[in-house]
């Protein structure tokens, strides 16, 4: 399905687990590194909202990881990975509205069950690996389109 | 509207104000990140009782035209320092959620 592009950018940002002060730098400079290399804007928008939902997970579950970030010709990719507990049932934690996050977190605005949905649905791919006790990798994939028409990926409206 | 018109309509206190041309045609209220991420659109103002960094992060990425915090909450300065730092603008409202939101409403869509 994807085709071999070349390789523009690949970069390395380290994620400091429960660190909600610096939470949130990881997807904003992530942007600004986007527009720096001409990526479409729909695109970085897209790969803003889906770094902060993954930069998200590692800062509120886990002791720390990293997101990796590869641009191509022909799309964007993002891939979290972390030493964190794990996701022991990977098809409930997609469902919208799932959470394990405690109150304290909610408190703040998060946990509210919509990180992995927010991140499938501003991606065009989203693979999940998990292993409980051992941390997670998640990829995700955010293809370019050139002649994208403005607005679109956005998220549904109810 | 431009948002200079809509701040001074509203009476809100301004905090950190450097885009005041910016155009507001909608207003979106909710204290879960997550969801303004999913549904408020970019040029909208958010309507929050959130006050911690990532309230600036998430406007930023979402490209809204600026954040109302309401019934007088006030960030820290670690907050306006972020905004100044990221452009984004930042207001408080005196009064509380529904009824700043109900007197932008009236603004917005008379």
């Amino acid at each position: 399905m994807i085709s071999p592009a070349p390789l523009r950018h690949r970069e390395i940002f380290p994620v400091a687990g429960l660190d909600l002060e610096r939470a949130g730098t990881v997807s904003t400079e992530v942007q600004r590194v986007l527009r720096k290399l001409g990526v479409e804007p729909e695109v970085v928008r897209r790969a803003g909202i889906v770094c902060f939902e993954g930069e998200m997970n590692i800062v509120l579950y886990t002791p720390g990881g990293r997101i990796i970030l590869l641009v191509y010709d022909d799309r964007v990719e993002l891939i979290f990975s972390d030493q964190g507990p794990g996701i022991p049932d990977i098809e409930l934690a997609r469902q919208p509205g799932y959470s394990t996050a405690p109150n304290w977190a909610r408190e703040l605005g998060f946990g509210s069950g919509m990180g992995i949905p927010n991140m499938e649905t501003n991606s065009d791919k989203l693979e999940i690996r998990s292993r409980p006790g051992e941390g997670t990798v998640i990829r995700a994939v955010i293809l370019r389109r050139r002649n994208e028409t403005e607005g679109s990926g956005e998220g549904p409206r109810p | 509207m431009k948002l200079k018109e809509v701040v001074k309509a509203l009476g809100l206190e301004i905090l950190v104000f450097p885009a005041p041309d910016l155009e507001v045609h909608d207003g979106y209220v909710s204290d879960l990140l997550s969801d303004v991420l999913a549904h408020a659109k970019p040029g909208e103002l958010w309507l929050t009782h959130q006050r911690h960094l990532n309230v600036v992060a998430v406007a930023k990425l979402r490209e809204l035209s600026g954040v109302i915090f309401v019934r007088g909450i006030r960030p820290g300065l670690d907050v306006l320092q972020k905004a100044r730092e990221e452009g984004v603008n930042l207001f408080v409202s005196e009064s509380d959620a529904f009824h700043t939101a109900g007197r932008l409403h009236r603004l917005l869509f008379p």
